[in-house]
């Protein structure tokens, strides 16, 4: 047969024509994992995780991108709106439909168990970075789900550790209603007597939608006790601190949980003197400060607290899980990826080195810090004086203490 | 100590003077929602907005001109007034003729968009504003201690929800609103411009949201948040006030704060739900409020 020349071009045309859908298929083929950011987009918490949450663990996976191993990363993003049975409905659509393998953030600790009960019914990942119960990590744990970042066990044992240690024995608690509130009183509650210290009262507060707390504020003064801790966070810790000033609360307040991003919305003016308990602050060491120069552009308002560097973090040792048990075992299950985040050790610039227990406790410093006075602070976000470190042995629950049913007592 | 039903009286009038200072802020919201609804039947959605957006003007004229908190008392009101003047004549005036779920669906739109966009670019954390110079400390009542500028709230509200009641019920300006309400066809034959009567009194109503937002401003944070926390409480108050009854919002809003007060004492868990607790009892027993006229 003579090949004429139309014909020989026209072969090589649609020759080249049919490799182009080929190549683009191959490249579909390379497996995707997908890591959901999940956290309250519109309320309360809103800036102490939020938009930046996503931010920080875009900001892994861009990092990350020349290490994976033949496979590639993508981050969504959904607004659980601090309602458990949203949240777990997006958990649910996200494992079944949408083929994410890894949630993450998940502040409002009410989510945050709903969301790690539907990550073990599905055998995917739950890396929580937000939520504060430390019931994850105890009488709730499970396979599925990782605590990266803090707990109530944690914040009362530094927070309220420190308090009691300055002689505040007698405590008055403002109590957020639900699962995290209740815990961050009982986690603190049980440290204050084991110090013999007592509870002369508490004031639950419907959550969310309190935006008063004038009256529990004169209760709390009226108790006679030494310390208002506030067992809340964001927004209503904001207020709390406010109005307490405003009331001329004479009482030691113990903020249990205090992020950056709530002082700077405070002021310094306001909040001067406060003691919080952070396991990640910007200005820590240089590779803290060189993670927030690499972000600091994409969220200039907001900087990175250490429920954001939490996501970041979390984010990056996944996928240092993946590389190492490989592609098919990591989408098979997502307890084989916890269990590798487990046995390998963790490094990054947010919280140094360090390493996940088998409770699913990431375990790193707590850093006790003072907010500075104005005239201390030589820029925005220059708040905080380093007061005391507790290393991972004393800055968590021990691992037989928690009730975790897989780790023997 | 004197004790009431087991409890010291002292704590008791304590949690009494801040559900008023609560009822003040109810007062005042509830009372521009009654106006709008009464002389204009708008149930004005976007209410929690604008007085969200007038705490937030007031921030910025602080923070980016330095226009302290008294003058911001009366800038604000006036222009975030016009810009309620405005809604109502690029929006809401379209929809005069058509029922009432229009208008109430279309303000509740735009004080989504208005609390999105807040929230896009300020966050929800909020932003610090410092109670005046001139009203700061607080007075040793004995039973508690009472931060002056808390005074000055109920103080304030109080002025101005009876001037407002005076100027509706017993000023000529306000008898030509009411009957331009009634009878808008008549009104316009004897002169007045009708049209123009309803952009300002809408303008007036939302002034008053935007002086609540500013008086707010140093108590919470001023947040996108804090208009959508309120409102709701605020439409029970004037549900349960009577819909579009002046006086009755003014007394209920401040009625509420007590109850509400008392409740964070004796039970704190109850108190987001005891106002509308009694919203449903009282739309049981009286479906046009405590002061409202049965259609």
């Amino acid at each position: 047969m003579e090949i004429s020349r139309r014909t020989l071009l026209g072969t090589t045309a649609a020759a080249a024509v049919s490799t182009l859908p080929l190549r683009r298929a191959r490249a579909q083929a390379k497996p995707v994992f997908k890591i959901g950011v999940l956290n309250d987009q519109s309320g309360p918490y809103r800036d102490t995780g939020g938009t930046t949450s996503v931010i920080c663990t875009q900001q892994a996976v861009d990092e990350f991108r020349s290490q994976m191993q033949g496979y590639d990363v993508q981050v969504i993003t959904a607004d659980h709106q601090n309602k458990p049975d949203v949240g777990a409905g997006i958990a649910r659509q996200w494992f079944d439909q949408d083929g994410v393998d890894m949630i993450t953030d998940v502040p409002n600790s009410g989510v945050a168990l709903a969301v790690a009960g539907v990550a073990k019914e599905k055998n995917k990942l739950h890396i929580n970075s937000g939520a504060a119960t430390s019931d994850l990590t105890g009488t709730q744990c499970s396979y599925n789900t990782i605590q990266w970042t803090y707990d109530t066990w944690m914040l009362a044992q530094s927070t309220g550790g420190a308090t009691v240690k300055a002689g505040g024995d007698t405590w008055f608690f403002i109590t957020a209603d639900y699962a995290f509130g209740h815990k961050l009183e009982s986690d603190t509650t049980a440290l204050v007597k084991a110090a013999h210290g007592k509870v002369l009262g508490s004031a639950s507060y419907p959550f969310p939608g309190t935006t008063d707390f004038s009256s529990f504020l004169v209760q709390a003064q009226g108790s006679g006790a030494k310390v208002l801790g506030l067992a809340n966070a964001g927004g209503d810790t904001i207020n709390s601190i406010k109005q307490a000033k405003e009331f001329g609360l004479t009482m030691d307040i113990a903020a249990l949980l205090m992020f950056i991003t709530d002082v700077n919305a405070l002021g310094l003016d306001v909040a001067q003197g406060l003691h919080l308990t952070e396991s990640f602050y910007w200005d820590l060491n240089d590779k803290t400060r060189a993670f927030t120069n690499r972000v600091k552009p994409k969220t200039p308002n907001n900087w990175p607290n250490m429920a954001h560097a939490g996501c970041y973090a979390g984010s990056l040792h996944f996928m240092k899980a993946i590389n190492h048990i490989g592609v098919k075992a990591a989408k098979a299950s997502g307890k084989a990826i916890a269990d590798a985040m487990k046995a390998l050790p963790t490094e990054d610039d947010c919280f140094g080195k360090g390493s996940v227990r088998e409770d699913g406790r990431g375990m790193f410093n707590a850093y006790l810090f003072q907010v500075k006075k104005p005239s201390e602070s030589k820029m925005k976000w220059d708040y905080y004086k380093l007061v005391q470190t507790s290393t991972p042995d004393k800055a968590w629950r021990p691992l037989n203490a928690g009730g975790c049913p897989f780790i023997k007592a | 100590m004197l004790t009431v039903l087991g409890y010291n009286i002292g704590p008791m009038l304590a949690q009494g003077m801040l559900g008023l200072i609560n009822g003040a802020f109810y007062a005042m919201l509830s009372l521009g929602l009654a106006v709008i609804f009464g002389l204009l039947n708008i149930i004005n959605f976007a209410h929690g907005a604008l007085y969200m957006i007038g705490a937030f003007v007031a921030w910025g004229l602080l923070t980016y001109l330095g226009v302290g908190y008294w003058p911001a008392l009366i800038i604000v009101p006036i222009l975030v007034g016009g810009f309620g003047m405005l809604l109502e004549r690029v929006f809401i005036s379209k929809l005069y003729k058509l029922d009432h779920l229009y208008g109430l669906l279309l303000t509740f739109g735009l004080a989504l968009i208005m609390e999105g966009l807040m929230r896009n670019y300020f966050g929800s954390s909020g932003m610090p504003f410092a109670v005046p110079e001139s009203l700061r400390g607080a007075t040793r009542l004995g039973f508690m201690i009472m931060p002056t500028y808390r005074v000055w709230v109920v103080v304030a509200s109080f002025v101005v929800c009876i001037a407002t009641w005076l100027t509706i019920e017993k000023t000529p300006i306000g008898a030509t609103l009411r009957a331009a309400t009634e009878n808008p066809a008549l009104v316009q034959a004897f002169g007045v411009n009708v049209p123009r009567l309803v952009t300002l009194t809408y303008g007036a109503g939302v002034a008053l949201a935007a002086f609540a937002g500013v008086m707010a401003a140093p108590v919470y944070s001023v947040n996108p948040g804090m208009g959508s926390d309120v409102i709701i409480v605020v439409f029970a108050v004037v549900v349960i006030g009577g819909m579009g009854s002046i006086l009755g919002s003014i007394l209920t809003g401040f009625t509420l704060g007590l109850v509400e007060g008392f409740t964070k004492f004796l039970y704190p868990e109850a108190s987001g739900v005891v106002i509308f607790v009694l919203m449903v009892i009282v739309l049981l027993l009286r479906p046009a409020g405590l002061f409202g006229k049965a259609a």
